[in-house]
């Protein structure tokens, strides 16, 4: 192996391991949000839906199917990379990672790269199953996928930065439970923002996953709370953020490295 | 010449709580040799090869492996290297035969099934190679972690603490192990507590102490050194001086003349006890007690410590 060459092999190590790792629990892992989702469905979509307007236009069973796509993109993503890099630091064997001849951008790139895979491919399973509860159709399907691979990474990344910052099981559940998870419903995956009352209205304008959620509805019925440019502009914010934290983290060897 | 396949200089480790772990450290390890690093716990043997291998971030100074900087040629460098911890970490629900193929992708060697087949028979893995790492007793598990340090074919092999908790077998298995890989040229650095570890197994030693590099020396002439034992006679009459008989001989008064101690080499042919027995029964020097004491590994620390301070 040449001097200055990308480990490629190693990379295709960690996508390859971290890929059969989660095949192993694959029926937690698909059959526990497509339940869930499922359920959001005839509880949201079906129950209540049947009894409320259509917003924008939409029928609202429609309009809630970006949202709790995105809901699963987000915490899926995190989970799966938080867990991917915690693993072998709760276990030790992240010696080997730091022993190898594998640049800290690589093992980024693999860990991160396994974990979006994951997430995408369930974010499809659970587009899927929507279409068995309702109509569903895509008016930009480029930009759908522009922003699932996008958000995937980004929300990646951050829970890569969690599962470093973590020392125990505890400290890894309590960033999506505390944060991602009310971030998420209050992030407009069940309501139009113009539909809340002030000041709230104006509050969630502060809430990142407004912004992902807005987009990527906007792919698929043409309309949103904000603009798509704006949606993309926070998307790519946000992962410039993870990429600087991870930067001073690879800099000074923040908890990975005494 | 080629140079040394490992060569430290000038290495110091501060842990962010101010913890002096190394002091500056230099060493030279050639090519093909079995070294071991002696010390006890807390020494710094840990702690100065994570910082060759790459698991520690050193303070100051340099690391070449077989020429390359350990910082800025870590790809080449660490390519060279396999390394096996102290304490077992495997990833224990995978099975022997991922977890090994997976050290060698993460060294960025291409698959070599026979190479890794050669490897798992010769270290006894190669029935339980589809099993699962948690269903294995430790001293299988001790043997994957020596699996996946030897998979991507290291010129330079760690074994930190190798045979710490492990049974009298394994212990000789091990031993076994690491003269084959030396024939095979590969370099091995071992870190031990155990004097006669040092002795049965390496080429050259280190003694490490405090953060300290005390000593460097062929084994041979160390455990010259640690070999010395001591006789000591207690007298039935205290003495001022040497009695002029035993001129030559190297004998020393302690406990004011009421001991007389003799050293002797405990490995030569002639240790001189039954010469000098006679010699003092002839002239009439009694004794009411003796005691024979081997010099310990703590007593040459200590006058180690000693001499550098």
């Amino acid at each position: 192996m040449s001097r200055s060459s990308l480990n490629v092999t190693g990379m295709w190590a960690i996508y390859r391991t971290e890929m059969a790792r989660m095949m192993r629990t694959i029926l937690q892992s698909v059959a526990t949000p497509v339940i869930t989702t499922a359920l959001y469905f005839i509880v949201f979509g079906g129950a209540i839906g049947s009894r409320m307007q259509s917003v924008g236009g939409v029928d609202y069973g429609a309009f809630i199917v970006p949202g709790l796509i995105m809901l699963s993109l987000l915490t899926q993503s995190i989970s799966n990379a938080s867990i991917g890099i915690y693993f072998p630091k709760f276990t030790k064997t992240i010696f080997e990672i730091l022993s190898a001849p594998l640049s800290f951008g690589e093992a980024v790139l693999a860990y991160v790269g396994a974990a979006a895979t994951k997430s995408i491919l369930l974010a499809l399973i659970i587009l899927a199953t929507a279409t068995a509860f309702v109509p569903v159709h895509i008016l930009h399907p480029v930009w759908m996928v522009a922003f699932m691979v996008l958000t995937s990474i980004a929300f990646s990344l951050f829970g890569f930065i969690v599962g470093i910052w973590a020392e125990s099981f505890e400290q890894l559940a309590v960033i999506p439970a505390l944060v991602v998870t009310p971030l998420t419903f209050l992030g407009g995956a069940f309501y139009a923002i113009d539909m809340l009352p002030e000041p709230w209205r104006t509050i969630s304008l502060f809430n990142p996953v407004v912004y992902l959620v807005s987009g990527f509805r906007w792919s698929f019925y043409g309309v949103g709370d904000v603009g798509v440019g704006a949606s993309l502009g926070f998307t790519a914010l946000f992962m410039a953020l993870c990429l600087a934290i991870l930067w001073w983290i690879f800099r000074t060897g923040y908890r990975l490295k005494p | 010449m080629s140079p040394p396949i490992l060569s430290i200089s000038a290495v110091t480790k501060t842990y962010k709580g101010g913890f002096t772990a190394l002091q500056p450290i230099d060493l030279a390890i050639e090519r093909g040799e079995i070294f071991a690093l002696l010390g006890p716990n807390g020494a710094g043997k840990t702690t100065l090869i994570s910082i060759v291998c790459g698991t520690v971030a050193m303070t100051s100074g340099q690391v070449l492996v077989d020429g390359h900087d350990t910082r800025t040629s870590y790809r080449t460098a660490r390519s060279m290297i396999g390394l096996v911890p102290q304490e077992i970490a495997l990833d224990i629900f995978a099975t022997i035969w991922d977890t090994v193929v997976f050290s060698r992708g993460l060294f960025g060697k291409p698959p070599n099934p026979a190479y890794i087949e050669s490897l798992l028979r010769d270290l006894s893995l190669w029935d339980k190679r589809d099993s699962r790492v948690i269903e294995l007793s430790g001293g299988m598990k001790r043997r994957v972690m020596i699996a996946k340090a030897l998979s991507h074919e290291p010129e330079l092999l760690f074994l930190d603490e190798p045979t710490a908790g492990v049974d009298v077998a394994l212990r000789r298995d091990m031993w076994a192990l690491v003269r084959r890989l030396r024939d095979t040229g590969v370099t091995v650095i071992l870190t031990t507590h155990y004097i006669d570890e040092a002795e049965e197994m390496a080429d050259r030693v280190g003694v490490i102490d405090g953060g300290r590099l005390l000593l460097v020396e062929r084994t041979a002439q160390l455990m010259r050194k640690l070999g010395k034992r001591r006789l000591t006679l207690v007298l039935q009459r205290p003495m001022a001086t040497i009695p002029p008989e035993l001129d030559g001989w190297p004998v020393e008064l302690a406990a004011d003349g009421q001991q007389l101690v003799y050293s002797f080499d405990a490995n030569a042919e002639d240790t001189g006890i039954p010469t000098l027995l006679r010699l003092l029964g002839e002239k009439g020097i009694d004794f009411k007690d003796l005691d024979t004491s081997r010099t310990s590994l703590e007593d040459i620390f200590v006058r180690l410590v000693e001499r550098v301070a």
